[in-house]
């Protein structure tokens, strides 16, 4: 298990390697270069030509990746040209809601996800598992975006139960300790606040959520009805134990090694959704600051994000893996 | 004579196959067998026909801008009403379907070529080029998805045409790994020695004997894959990145829509309607088909 870890660990470098590869290539080929883009289309050429040469741009391809790589292992991801700060504390300030807002959408998804699946394999072919189903062929094919925008006109604008965007109420501050909303607000006992943030985190949950949601619905269902079938659970049974028993301490158990990878997978596919779901709901995350910046050229903050994103989701998977093998003894990496 | 029984057994066996395999109804057969490929298919048929006919079937231009019907809520002149410049939203939804349909069947197709493709090199050849295949897909599948797809489209500049290249593109590893795997466990098999054995060409092999006992997959593949790339475009449109004003493509109407959600509810949900029903068919018709040809995984 050690070696395997270590062996996986060894093999996300050349991923990692790739993964530079293709932001500095696509920055690249992107049309208007860094030093046009911070003086502008009107700057005499001399100043820009002392600017290329200053920023390293007249310099051959295979050194200015080599200076990439070597500024982006120190941490230095250029400078944002819109708020002039570093490239890197942009995406390091909006990086928590979004980890937090995928959390939550995780969170709503299993708490929904697996008992709705697991009751839906328990009374298969009957109206909950037809209707289940349906709902999660409906759930998997709705846009985040749309959803997001039916939530928040039915729940929040017609109803009036959620606030319909934003992270905090009006004239609310919260001073930033972890980044994550709810923690920081519990952490210095401001429940107002930590009310506040988890209303305006609801929504957007669910929004992000639904997909995962239905997921790991249909997932569960399929591997519960392949674990009900399978000889220990009859064991089980016979051995005269009870109904709950086996299908917590045997069916569900196993049922959840597979659903604990996707779980995984939804969390790298949640940054994605991430994207559609702060742009609708106004959220200052990482997906809203990645399409701003795109809009705005700001190709700075846009390398940092990918590359950041690009980290989380390798190490998420690689995360996964452990967890899969620590869950289910019968796997062996060798 | 126990190898003229053995021989005759044999024959025996062999015309039992032959009889069985022409018993097996054809594939279109179990596809009208199948609830979920019947209604997925007559979904997407309907969808098609009214994107091929969107001209004589939509009862108005849906560019056109009348600023004396702006913001008109469903009625019998426009039943799903009228969007902020006055222009029929059913319009706009009828002629949406054919960017719908185009950017799902455009997308899937550079995908499927490229990944095949991909796929099938690396698994085939194996060595090096199967190390630079997989490393190739890992990188591409590090990324979150929608970021790669909005650099492409920064790359190649806003559009609808580039916002379905950029689809296109991030899904390609999906069928890299699917016909690289499939490839792996084929390539060992008897009919594959064989002909090499008799000196076909590798490219031959490749496409003409590998590539056939690939499509089951593929086909399943392919059909899931276009409603995901309709949702992804739409998705693009609704960032900006993708169909631009005043395209009737329903990821642009959604957002046009955003602004008046409180106020006009229409503008955004019947657009989002029509997504989510091209979808469904598109994946119902894939579960259905995923029933015939893969019936291991029937009812899952």
């Amino acid at each position: 298990m050690r070696r395997y870890f270590i062996r996986r660990i060894f093999q996300m470098i050349p991923v990692l390697i790739g993964v530079s590869i293709f932001v500095f290539v696509g920055m690249h080929i992107i049309p208007g270069d860094v030093a046009t883009l911070l003086l502008g289309d009107k700057a005499n050429p001399e100043s820009l030509a002392r600017l290329q040469h200053e920023l390293g741009l007249d310099q051959p391809v295979y050194v200015q990746y080599y200076r990439f790589v070597s500024k982006v292992m120190k941490g230095d991801f250029g400078i944002s040209l819109r708020t002039r700060q570093p490239a890197w504390r942009e995406v390091w300030w909006a990086l928590p809601l979004t980890v937090e807002l995928s959390l939550l959408s995780i969170l709503v998804a299993v708490v929904v996800g697996i008992p709705v699946g697991m009751w839906a394999a328990l009374r298969q072919y009957s109206m909950f598992d037809s209707l289940s189903m349906v709902a999660v062929l409906v759930g998997v094919s709705m846009p985040i975006f749309w959803t997001g925008l039916i939530l928040m006109m039915v729940l929040g604008g017609r109803l009036h139960w959620f606030p319909i965007g934003g992270i905090l109420d009006e004239g609310m501050t919260l001073q930033r300790i972890t980044g994550l909303y709810t923690l920081d607000a519990l952490l210095q006992g401001d429940l107002k606040v930590f009310n506040s943030a988890l209303k305006h985190l609801v929504l957007p949950s669910i929004a992000l959520g639904s997909i995962p949601m239905a997921t790991m619905a249909r997932m569960t269902r399929s591997t519960m009805l392949e674990v009900l079938r399978q000889d220990y659970v009859r064991t089980a049974r016979s051995k005269g134990l009870a109904e709950r028993v086996v299908m917590i301490r045997h069916a569900l158990r196993n049922t959840l090694i597979p659903v604990v990878t996707v779980i995984g997978l939804q969390l790298g596919l949640l940054l994605s959704g991430a994207v559609l779901t702060e742009t609708v709901f106004a959220l200052p995350g990482l997906g809203r600051l990645a399409i701003t910046s795109i809009l705005a050229r700001d190709y700075a903050v846009v390398q940092a994000a990918v590359l950041i994103s690009a980290l989380m989701i390798v190490v998420i998977n690689l995360a996964v893996d452990m967890l899969y093998a620590y869950l289910d003894p019968r796997i062996h990496y060798t | 004579m126990p190898n003229a029984e053995s021989a005759s057994a044999n024959r025996a066996t062999r015309s039992l196959e032959v009889r069985a395999v022409a018993k097996q109804p054809s594939l279109f057969r179990r596809l009208l067998r199948s609830r979920s490929a019947v209604i997925g298919g007559i979904l997407i048929l309907a969808i098609s026909l009214v994107a091929v006919f969107a001209s004589m079937i939509a009862p108005y231009d849906p560019i056109k801008q009348s600023f004396k019907d702006q913001l008109q809520p469903p009625s019998l002149s426009h039943p799903l009403g009228t969007d902020e410049f006055g222009r029929d939203i059913l319009s706009r939804i009828i002629h949406g379907a054919r960017w719908a349909l185009l950017a799902g069947i455009l997308a899937d197709s550079i995908a499927l070529i490229l990944g095949v493709t991909i796929g099938l090199i690396g698994g085939f050849y194996g060595g090096r080029v199967d190390v630079v295949v997989v490393w190739l897909t890992d990188v591409m599948l590090a990324f979150p998805y929608l970021l790669l797809a909005m650099i492409v489209v920064s790359i190649f500049g806003p559009g609808i045409r580039n916002a379905m290249i950029a689809i296109g593109i991030v899904y390609t590893p999906q069928y890299a790994r699917l016909v690289r795997g499939t490839v792996l466990s084929l390539k060992e098999k008897e009919f594959i020695e064989a002909a090499r054995c008799i000196g076909v060409s590798p490219f031959r092999i490749m496409f003409r004997h590998i590539l056939p006992n690939c499509l089951a997959p593929i086909i399943v593949m392919a059909t899931l894959a276009i409603g995901w790339a309709i949702v992804q475009t739409a998705g693009l449109s609704f960032l900006g990145l993708g169909a631009q004003h005043p395209t009737p493509e329903w990821g642009a109407m959604l957002s046009g829509g955003r602004n008046y959600m409180l106020s006009a509810w229409w503008i955004a949900t019947f657009p989002g309607l029509a997504i989510v029903v091209t979808v469904i068919g598109f994946n119902i018709l894939g579960d259905g088909l995923r029933d015939v040809l893969d019936p291991y995984l029937r009812g899952r």
